[in-house]
């Protein structure tokens, strides 16, 4: 029997192979399983903005995009599992969305030579492109979102957070765990005190942890949460009526799934972000009419314009850019994953490009550079309006504390370096 | 009409007794082996190790383990996943501290340790039974996990908790880390695999195997016919947790590469385990390699053959598999609740007397 | 002082949390007394029914996403919302089916196996309730709203707050679920003594076989007990999915069930509520008093910890039938 299934299954991936062609960027995304109300809407997002680039201009410097997706239900062994399915098909670029599978493959990419591009989530460290050579976390990743999310506070108590109590409500695993350090040497500096909230996955029962916070009062509360936390966490604030705009969310836990249940209580939760919001965007009209009207969306199109979507257009469309980059640097239109990771190190997406693309100050301004792999990591807040169900944006673009961030970045990247066996390259 | 013991002349005792008793069943299991060592690592690629074969080797190893535990001595057990976390954050350690050492020798330690801790939890299964001892072992389960979540010396103080497992070989092949090939995972894992198969098959045929057996049946009957019920419940968790430490170890270091515990040995893996030796049928060692192949299999056949094959939409693949995995388990009940093993001996029975079947 | 205060708010929200988890254990301890399967999938049938009973509300149309792959539409919805009673009222038509269903193309073919296998089905019956339910209704997070109210009860902190100087929290959503549970509890016990199916039901739950010899219909019995299963599925689907949205995690609230099972025994109704309390509260006391020496997040394990304690001492859990072994 097990042989007939070995024939069976040799026979069904013959024929699934893709053919070498084209520019492949497979999508490695997760509509099912636990977290999969987040991550259908981010894969929609990108696949739609590589389709319109299809449509509209027939692909990156006339080479079509391919997208093949591969459902990794944010599962580690699944998430194997695609990347080896789609690595020998010419695939360029990686971008998981998950922090598990980033970890996994951020040695595998350096073997492989695939380029892995992880903006605002994965190993934060990776931002030092000295040692991480093939990955890549602009435009912000998660210590710059703690930052951020501290000057934010220190912005509105005047530049003084002594004596003030922040809470960190964080998702209980590798990624709630990552801004803790961050935020502890924040403490330090600004002389406020921190507590730390660990919250299991998935998140449904956090009694304990809003109880404690009613108890303690905090000033501000922080979270971390991905899925069925983020919801569960901000109704437990609205029970307990903490108020709403003292509570700040990463950019993980700042869409629209996270706050429409909750309904009018969520009115004022604040997030961070590293993209705009909203379809008031030039971009949007070319979208209709090439991709949405023909029914070209990906799964119908039914989350054009949410935050998750717009930040899985935001991904698509710097690794797009990266990849005109790269065929500009290398005079060649059909790129490899090599020149691929020359052009992401050289990439610059300055405010006018983004003009030009149709998203105008819809993300930071990207320079990238063979040891910054990171960007500047600015970040934004934004706070949601629940009478009119939307996100407006209420800061401008800020710098992170990289005072604090830069001497973290190098301890980490210099444990992995030395881990791994990696002699950092010189820059 | 050609399988078929008679001819197959028995002159001893020992050849009585062998695992395999008839002649074309012999055959087809060193076929099997020689296919497996000598011609297969040199065709593997890799996605072919990755998807399918090495994972297929690791949680054959786990499921032998849980089957030791579960399927010859009786005790349920849903902690599979923290032992295998054990294993894995033992080798871990291990690999990291004394690095000079050769990583089998790192493997086996951490079956080892995963073994102490296996008793340590087996001790309720003195006084709980069947299913109590089954929720029972999920406090283990979580502890551990918890446990290797919070106590940062287990990470070695990393900012995320990640575990990353740096690069080991062994007789100057790469077998961890990024650098291993396909082939050398591969018969790492068929190594590891094929010899514990081997212990676990004699094991389960001598006195051990027997006294698990007399108290899977009826522990206070094994007790009045003098099998002591400490040792024996005791050595079932230690030997099945030695399996399953070495599986977790290698998960981690060869196949995975970086583990998160939540994620990578959660309560799901411990279902999962569980799944394979019902499906592949309790106390049998083939059953253990068939219940993985065919958790490991199904799901990714069925999605090439739906995403790849039909062109649907992933979403809506993933949940038909979801649909069709559950159905061919409820399927397989009800035409062999004895899992794909009974299955297996049947068709051997059904083969013996054809074509003339009275 | 303050300590006792606030550890009494914790005791009082631990007993709240303790009846959701008592909830689904419900679901658990009736199937297991009838039919001695211990039924893994009760968690996705909370899943299930939840999603089905949003998915009529808000006039979905059932395989939307499934139509619109094979045929290229775009149906959606029907364009009609049906009243939150009437909803519950069909969703409780849709589980009986279901569980008709089940005992027509699962149990039966399964009557007089051994315990781990029909445990082995219920577990293939869980992965195709899963997938069935996100084929049906699609997987995105759904806002239920069944008109139950929600957030920190006023007329209780006021009270307290006069009483201790500390207004204690306590959630109206809990309080709507402890009355809840109390009634369907009330419900099951009238029903179990005093009708006629009751009366076959417990029967059945003692001895199959003299049960049969009787006259009465076991498959008859395992379709009620199933529906009724169903039916406390779909309350406990309905009061966490007001609590988190109805999305796939909400399957995974059975795995809070089990130390509560483990507790109050498999077959006790009664364990299954004060195992729910005892469990609610422990993990929130300890939490409160010890979690934070240890780096918190231990209602997970502690909840089993704590079961495993009671067992070792009743190894057939508090109210569980008495285990006599003969040779």
């Amino acid at each position: 029997m097990k042989l007939t299934f070995t024939a069976f299954a040799a026979a069904t991936l013959m024929a699934t192979a893709p053919a070498m062609a084209d520019l492949v960027v497979p999508n490695l995304s997760y509509r099912t399983g636990a977290y999969g109300a987040n991550g259908t809407q981010y894969a929609d997002g990108f696949n739609d903005y590589f389709t319109l680039l299809n449509e509209r201009d027939g692909g990156i410097g006339g080479e079509k995009i391919k997208v093949p997706e591969c459902e990794t239900a944010y599962n580690t062994e699944k998430g194997v599992e695609c990347y080896e399915a789609t690595k020998d098909t010419g695939a360029l670029v990686y971008n998981p969305l998950s922090t598990g599978i980033t970890y996994q493959l951020i040695p595998k990419v350096a073997v492989d030579k695939k380029v892995l591009y992880t903006p605002g989530y994965g190993r934060t460290s990776a931002k030092n492109g000295k040692v991480f050579e093939w990955v890549f976390n602009a435009p912000a990743n998660y210590w710059d979102g703690a930052s951020v999310a501290i000057k934010y506070l220190l912005d509105q108590n005047g530049g003084d957070l002594n004596g003030k109590k922040i809470a960190l409500v964080y998702h209980n695993s590798a990624y709630g765990k990552e801004p803790v350090r961050t935020l502890q040497d924040l403490a330090e500096k600004h002389g406020f005190t921190l507590s730390e909230l660990p919250v299991d996955a998935p998140g449904q029962e956090q009694k304990s942890q809003w109880l404690q916070i009613r108890r303690e009062q905090p000033d501000y509360v922080i979270m971390w949460g991905w899925g069925v936390m983020n919801q569960v966490a901000i109704q437990e604030a609205a029970n307990i009526r903490f108020p709403m705009e003292n509570f700040i969310g990463i950019w993980w836990s700042g869409s629209e799934v996270d706050v429409v249940p909750v309904g009018a209580k969520a009115n004022g939760y604040k997030a961070l972000t590293f993209h705009g919001v909203g379809q008031d965007y030039p971009v949007y009209d070319d979208l209709q009419e090439y991709v949405i009207e023909p029914g070209k969306a990906s799964q119908g199109g039914e989350h054009v314009g949410s935050v998750l979507y717009s930040r899985g257009m935001y991904a698509a469309l710097v690794i797009s850019e990266a990849i005109r980059k790269a065929q500009e640097i290398a005079g060649v239109s059909a790129i490899s994953p090599e020149q691929l990771r020359e052009g992401f190190e050289q990439l610059d997406i300055t405010p006018e490009r983004l003009e030009e693309l149709g998203l105008p100050d819809f993300g930071p301004e990207i320079k990238l550079s063979c040891d910054n792999h990171g960007g500047s990591g600015m970040a934004r807040m934004q706070q949601w309006d629940a009478e009119g169900g939307k996100w407006s944006l209420i800061s401008e673009f800020t710098e992170p504390d990289q005072e604090i961030l830069a001497p973290l970045i190098a301890e980490d990247s210099d444990a992995y370096a030395k881990e791994a066996g990696i002699t950092p390259r010189d820059c | 009409m050609l399988y078929r013991e008679a001819g197959d002349f028995k002159t001893s005792y020992r050849a009585d007794g062998q695992t395999f008793p008839i002649r074309l069943d012999r055959w087809a299991y060193y076929a099997a082996i020689a296919v497996a060592f000598l011609i297969v690592p040199f065709i593997i690629n890799d996605y072919w190790a990755s998807a399918v074969f090495v994972p297929f080797l690791i949680y054959a190893i786990a499921a032998l383990g849980l089957n030791i535990l579960t399927g010859y001595a009786g005790q349920v057990s849903l902690g599979t996943g923290g032992f295998m976390a054990v294993g894995a954050y033992a080798v871990y350690k291990l690999m990291t501290a004394f690095p000079e050492i050769s990583i089998v020798i790192h493997i086996l330690l951490a079956g080892g340790i995963t073994a102490i801790v296996g008793m340590l939890f087996g001790l309720p299964s003195l006084r709980i039974k069947g299913f109590y001892l089954a929720v029972a072992t999920l406090a283990a389960q979580f502890f551990l996990v918890w446990l290797f979540n919070k106590v940062p010396w287990f990470y070695n103080y990393s900012a995320s908790g990640q575990i990353n497992a740096p690069e080991r070989t062994i007789l100057g092949f790469a077998v961890s880390g990024p650098a291993a090939s396909a082939s050398t995972k591969y018969l790492v894992c068929l190594v590891f695999a094929f010899v514990l198969a081997w212990v676990a098959r004699n094991l389960t045929r001598g006195t051990s195997g027997r006294k698990w057996m007399a108290i899977r049946d009826m522990d206070i009957a094994a007790e009045i016919i003098g099998v002591n019920p400490l040792a024996a419940k005791l050595s079932a968790f230690a030997v099945s947790s030695f399996f399953v430490g070495i599986a977790g170890a290698l998960l981690f270091s060869v196949y995975l590469g970086a583990a998160e515990v939540g994620e990578a040995f959660g309560i799901n893996k411990s279902f999962l385990v569980l799944f394979m030796i019902i499906i592949g049928g309790l106390g049998s060692i083939f059953g253990s390699f068939a219940g993985a192949a065919f958790m490991v299999l199904m799901p990714v056949l069925l999605k090439n053959l739906l995403v790849g094959g039909f062109g649907w939409p992933t979403d809506l693949a993933a949940h038909i598999e979801l649909m069709i995995v559950g159905a061919l388990i409820v399927f397989f009940l009800i035409a062999e609740p004895h899992g794909l093993a009974r299955l297996w001996a049947l068709t051997k029975e059904k083969l013996r007397l054809w074509p003339f079947p009275h | 002082m303050d300590q006792m205060i606030f550890a009494a708010e914790i005791f009082l929200n631990g007993l709240m949390t303790g009846v959701m988890y008592a909830l689904v254990a419900l679901g658990f301890v009736l199937i297991f007394k009838a039919s001695g399967v211990f039924n893994y999938a009760q968690g996705v049938l909370a899943l299930f029914a939840a999603l089905t009973l949003v998915g009529i509300q808000q006039g979905q149309v059932p395989f939307a996403h499934m139509i619109n792959a094979v045929f290229g539409t775009h149906v959606e919805h029907f364009g009609w919302t049906v009243p939150s009673v009437l909803a519950i009222i069909l969703t409780g038509a849709v589980m009986v089916l279901l569980a008709f269903l089940i005992e027509k193309l699962v149990l039966q073919h399964l009557v007089g196996q051994a315990p781990i296998i029909l445990f082995m089905a219920t577990i293939g019956l869980a992965y195709f309730l899963e997938g069935l339910g996100d084929v049906m209704w699609g997987a995105n997070i759904k806002n239920l709203d069944v008109g139950l109210p929600q957030g920190i009860s006023e007329s209780i902190e006021g009270v307290t707050a006069n009483w201790f100087g500390y207004g204690f929290f306590i959630d109206r959503l809990d309080i709507w679920a402890t009355v809840i549970a109390a009634l369907l509890v009330a419900a099951l016990v009238a029903f179990a003594q005093y009708t006629k199916q009751g009366r076959a039901m417990r029967a059945v739950a003692d001895d199959h076989q003299a049960a049969l010899s009787v006259g009465i219909s076991l498959r008859f019995i395992w379709v009620m007990v199933w529906s009724i299963a169903g039916f406390v599925a779909l309350v406990a689907g309905i009061m966490w999915g007001t609590k988190s949205g109805v999305q796939f995690s909400l399957s995974l609230i059975a795995l809070k069930a089990l130390p509560v099972l483990m507790l109050g025994g498999f077959t006790s109704i009664p364990g299954a509520i004060v195992g729910g309390l005892i469990i609610g509260v422990g993990e929130k006391l300890f939490e409160f008093f010890i979690g934070p020496m240890v780096g918190g997040a231990t209602e997970n394990w502690f909840a089993y910890v704590l079961a495993l304690l009671f067992l070792v001492f009743r190894p057939q859990g508090l109210f569980g039938e008495r285990i006599i072994e003969r040779v």
